[in-house]
């Protein structure tokens, strides 16, 4: 077969095409270089069953890939570099082996035991190291987690949940307005929370710690800040957690926290807002009743200080604009006495 | 080199068949032009501008996130800027854009002389305009859509987003739908019956091919879509509680419904970019693309899987275990089509006699982004990472070199391949150079990132973040390279401008390539070809047979076109092409305000349009003058 000839000056030499290969190869070094980094919320630094599946899984398809874009690389710089020499003839022939073997044959051979180990891992996640020890019924509200133990009743929290370490813990998964995802990177991929449905995931923390969640499904304005803490201890210091958080707020140990519980009764905070052993019994915010001793504040839009307690009860739609809690009137002589009672709520 | 193939421009038929075809410049002629290349570069000229405003978007975004706590833009604006990046991206430029070039080429590609439908391809390129121009006149009204572009409920219903919002939404999508469908059924028809003589299905250029692929995806899915939106629009406006399951209603039926479009989309988007790919490398190659009947197969059982596959974006939703093993094996089955034509193309360059060109880097550089897509794609088919990593920045990455890489970047080939033909003029080729590198580093050094930044664990859709989390070098680096990026389309834009400018007169085939639209002037004459040519081979351009025919044969007169038959390309004969016509004008601008009164909850309005669409359309459809004979006159003297 005769190729039409193009009547041009010599090709210009490859800079351009090494340039390009060294630069895909950079690029991969770069991400190799920066998964050696953990973090709170890294899904490379799996704590739990289901998230060293996933964990497993990555590293194992990532290595393919990189064979595989080496192999891509090779033919692509053969193909460029070849150019250089001008007496190269364009070729005939239909190259139909090349592309079976290397696009269809190949790649069925390795992505069919990929295959394999994707089922034995999603069948693994529905076996947990052991039977499910405690369960946890965790509610997503437009923006802010509800987590309640349906086996010790009373004990409800908000933001933050706390597990045996060790043993298995099976989540109840709702939502009470739109959809939400539960997602502990360290421990478990993510089961989303959807109107109408109830999911379930198994939690299994392999040692003791805190591990960062956050809501990973578009939730609306302040999706940014659904952010939760799982705290997984030993399973007597879990225990005597669980029965401090059954239990009904303290009585005020000063006057000032006696003046600031009467100021929450009375206010609107007691209209929104529960603190179990008190009048206030308002179900459209979180419960308050360990709020002293909790990681952060609108579910992590603030640290839970002082301060930062103050400026949100006066007005958090400066700190977490959008949210349901609107500002509060609360006098300024009373907002000290409130501040100091919310504290020690523990 | 140029191939002189066009008859003599003297001789009286070429002359008569000028006037049949010429329009005169005017306003009325420009709103009722039914010529597919005006349509086509109208297409890719405002799908380009949307490009630009989507761009924006996603610039104020990076800057937003460049770092942690950052105050740029309220919680309120970024919903509504990554929804309008990621509604307009997918629904306002890139499947317009596609469509612009398939509007353009394909008939220049099979030897056509139009569209099949020209008239209803007018309507479609003004409802597109209608629907883009609602949609993001409603964002600079600061009540653009916010719900995300896949627009989940219960979010999206009227009780969380009580707004104009939503509405603008699911009728924006609607009124656009009509005109993706009658765009995709006219490619299909255009292919299957008005190819030139002896071009049979074995000789149909790759870009057609996939055309074809994107429009029947588009015709299968695209309803799905609409069936949402409309479900959704009666939730919102008329409390019919399809998505409410306090209610009786199903909030997943929406998820379903959408990923049914949705996956399917992808490939509606991606598959025209391959074709491109595979319409560049030839000319730069020298030779046609390797295993050509492998990648027609590729083609099409892309099309046919990609309905198969919807579940894997809903791998967190707590389906059953059965459904979770089918639907990732059918999500790994496809990468291998997408991998014969990676070999396909990789076997065409180490066969070939490469010659270096901005076309062909930027399709080199498509082959590396969308070889790093795939692989991340892979990752996603299988359920576990999936489920870890969905929704996170590590699939914003993936879709990225998916979309970016894999579409854009054949687009930009496609650009600077087809400017010659859309303008010609010849386009600066070192300002092409230069475009390429920045946007190809640009575009690496935004979206690698964010494959960290999501297996570190940042969510998508955030309007910011903390600090601490490990995140932050990884989100400037990427806002960095939006910069870098930005900065590279901006040297394309210029390029086209300059070359449309004061570039120089392109050659009817600047590439020495091997498809019909280089056997015809530059940019082409309104009736494209004057001897509608003889094909007798894949590569008609290169081949001595066809470029005799083409030089030698008779010129058809008239304003027609000619059909001819599905699989083998065998002529049917002459058929007489429609008029310019001010109707689809007419019809769009109707529809238009149908839109605007159910948006505004004017019902008075969108009935009274409705009214004058159904006019128009009667006009438009009102049978022409029937001769005796026609209309069944008995003859004379036959009566008892």
């Amino acid at each position: 077969m005769r190729w039409p000839a193009r009547r041009r000056g010599t090709p210009p030499p490859p800079r351009g095409a090494a340039a390009l290969a060294l630069a895909s190869l950079a690029s991969a070094a770069t991400v190799l270089a920066g998964c050696s980094t953990g973090g709170p919320q890294s899904t490379l630094d799996s704590v739990g069953f289901g998230a060293r599946r996933a964990e497993g899984l990555f590293w194992l398809m990532f290595w393919i890939s990189m064979a595989v874009f080496v192999e891509v690389l090779a033919f692509l710089g053969w193909a460029l570099l070849r150019r250089r020499r001008h007496t190269v003839r364009a070729g005939g022939g239909d190259a139909t082996g090349f592309v079976v073997v290397l696009g269809v044959a190949i790649p069925a051979v390795i992505l069919l035991p990929v295959y394999g180990r994707n089922l034995a891992d999603l069948d693994a996640l529905a076996r947990p190291p052991g039977a499910p020890a405690t369960t946890v019924e965790l509610i997503g509200h437009q923006w802010w987690w509800e987590v309640r133990y349906p086996e010790r009743p009373g004990a409800v929290t908000a933001n933050e949940m706390h597990i045996p370490a060790g043993r298995t813990v099976r989540v109840l998964l709702r939502t009470a307005d739109v959809q939400h995802s539960f997602w502990v990177p360290q421990l478990m991929p993510k089961t989303d929370l959807i109107a109408g449905k109830v999911n379930q995931t198994l939690l299994h923390a392999d040692r003791p710690g805190t591990y960062r969640a956050q809501c990973a499904e578009y939730c609306g304005k302040q999706h940014a800040f659904m952010a939760l803490v799982v705290t997984a201890d030993p399973v007597d210091r879990f225990e005597a957690w669980l029965a401090r958080a059954a239990a009904p707020a303290p009585a005020p140990t000063s006057q000032a926290e006696q003046r600031g519980r009467a100021v929450f009764e009375g206010g609107a905070c007691a209209s929104c807002h529960t603190v179990r052993g008190t009048t206030a019994h308002g179900t459209v915010g979180p419960d308050l009743t360990t709020i002293g001793s909790r990681w952060s504040i609108g579910a992590g839009a603030v640290p839970n200080d002082r301060g930062h307690l103050g400026g949100w009860v006066a007005n958090s739609q400066t700190v977490k604009p959008g949210n349901y809690m609107p500002p509060q009137p609360v006098p300024a002589s009373d907002l000290p006495d409130l501040l100091t009672y919310l504290q020690s709520l523990r | 080199m140029t191939v002189q193939t066009e008859p003599d421009q003297r001789r009286p038929e070429v002359a008569e068949l000028e006037h049949a075809w010429h329009e005169r410049p005017s306003l009325r002629t420009w709103l009722s032009t039914v010529d597919h290349k005006r349509i086509g570069r109208r297409y890719m000229v405002t799908a380009g501008v949307f490009f630009a405003i989507a761009g924006v978007d996603a610039i104020i975004m990076r800057t937003q996130l460049s770092r942690p706590n950052n105050g740029l833009v309220t919680p309120e604006e970024f919903n509504q800027l990554f929804t309008m990046h990621g509604t307009a991206m997918i629904f306002l430029f890139a499947t317009p854009m596609f469509f612009g070039f398939g509007n353009f080429l394909v008939p220049l590609m099979v030897g056509a002389r139009d569209m099949a439908f020209p008239r209803l391809n007018a309507f479609g390129y003004w409802v597109f305009l209608g629907a883009g121009s609602v949609m993001f006149i409603s964002q600079f009204a600061g009540a653009a859509p916010d719900g995300g572009w896949f627009a989940y409920v219960p979010l999206t219903d009227r009780p969380y987003s009580p707004g104009r919002n939503l509405d603008v939404y699911a009728l924006g999508l609607l009124f656009l739908g009509v005109s993706t469908t009658i765009g995709a059924i006219n490619f299909i028809v255009t292919a299957l019956k008005m190819r030139a003589p002896g071009m049979s299905l074995n000789r149909v250029p790759l870009f057609v091919w996939a055309m074809v692929g994107t429009s029947f995806m588009v015709v299968f899915a695209l309803p799905a879509l609409n069936l949402a939106n409309a479900m959704l629009f009666l939730d919102r406006r008329f409390g019919t509680h399809f998505f409410d399951p306090t209610h009786g209603g199903n909030s997943l039926l929406w998820q379903h419904l959408f990923w049914v479009f949705g996956h399917p989309d992808v490939y509606i988007i991606v598959m025209p970019a391959l074709g491109i790919v595979s319409s560049v490398l030839p000319g730069f190659c020298r030779r046609g693309v390797a295993a050509y009947p492998l990648m027609v197969l590729a083609l099409v059982t892309i099309a046919i899987i990609s309905f198969g596959v919807w579940v894997h974006h809903m791998f967190a939703t707590g389906l059953p275990f059965l459904s979770y093993s089918f639907f990732s094996a059918a999500s790994t089955l496809i990468t291998i089509p997408s991998g014969i034509q990676i070999f396909a193309w990789l076997a065409t360059m180490l066969r070939g006699r490469i010659i270096a060109g901005v076309p062909f880097l930027f399709a080199v550089g498509f082959i590396v982004n969308f070889v790093l897509g795939g692989f991340t794609g892979v990752m996603f088919a299988m359920t576990v990472f999936d489920q870890q990593v969905t929704d996170s920045y590590f699939v914003v990455a993936h879709f990225h070199y998916v979309l970016f890489g894999g579409a854009v970047f054949p687009l930009l080939a496609g650009v600077y391949y087809w400017l010659p033909k859309f303008t010609g003029r010849m386009f600066h080729n070192g300002l092409g150079k230069w475009a390429f590198w920045l946007v190809f580093i640009g575009f690496n050094t935004t979206f690698f990132p964010m494959h960290v930044s999501g297996l570190l664990g940042m969510p998508r859709r955030v309007y910011t973040y903390p600090t601490g989390l490990g995140w932050d070098p990884w989100n400037l680096l990427a806002t960095i390279g939006a910069y870098v990026l930005a900065l590279g389309l901006i040297l394309v834009a210029t390029g086209v401008v300059q070359a449309i400018r004061r570039g120089p007169a392109a050659p009817d085939d600047p590439w020495g390539a091997d498809t019909l639209e280089w056997a015809t002037s530059s940019p082409p004459r309104p009736y494209n070809f004057a001897v509608i040519p003889q094909v007798h081979s894949l590569h008609p351009v290169w081949d001595e047979r066809s470029r005799e025919a083409m030089a030698t044969g008779d010129v058809l007169a008239g304003h027609r076109a000619v059909l001819t038959s599905e699989l083998d390309g065998d002529r049917e004969g002459p058929v007489e092409m429609p008029e310019s016509s001010l109707l689809p004008f007419a019809a769009a601008l109707g529809l238009l305000f149908v839109v605007l009164g159910l948006l505004w909850g004017q019902y008075w309005l969108a009935v009274l349009a409705a009214f004058a669409v159904f006019i128009t359309l009667a006009r438009w459809l009102w049978p022409p003058h029937r001769t005796p004979e026609e209309a069944g006159v008995a003859r004379e003297g036959r009566a008892p």
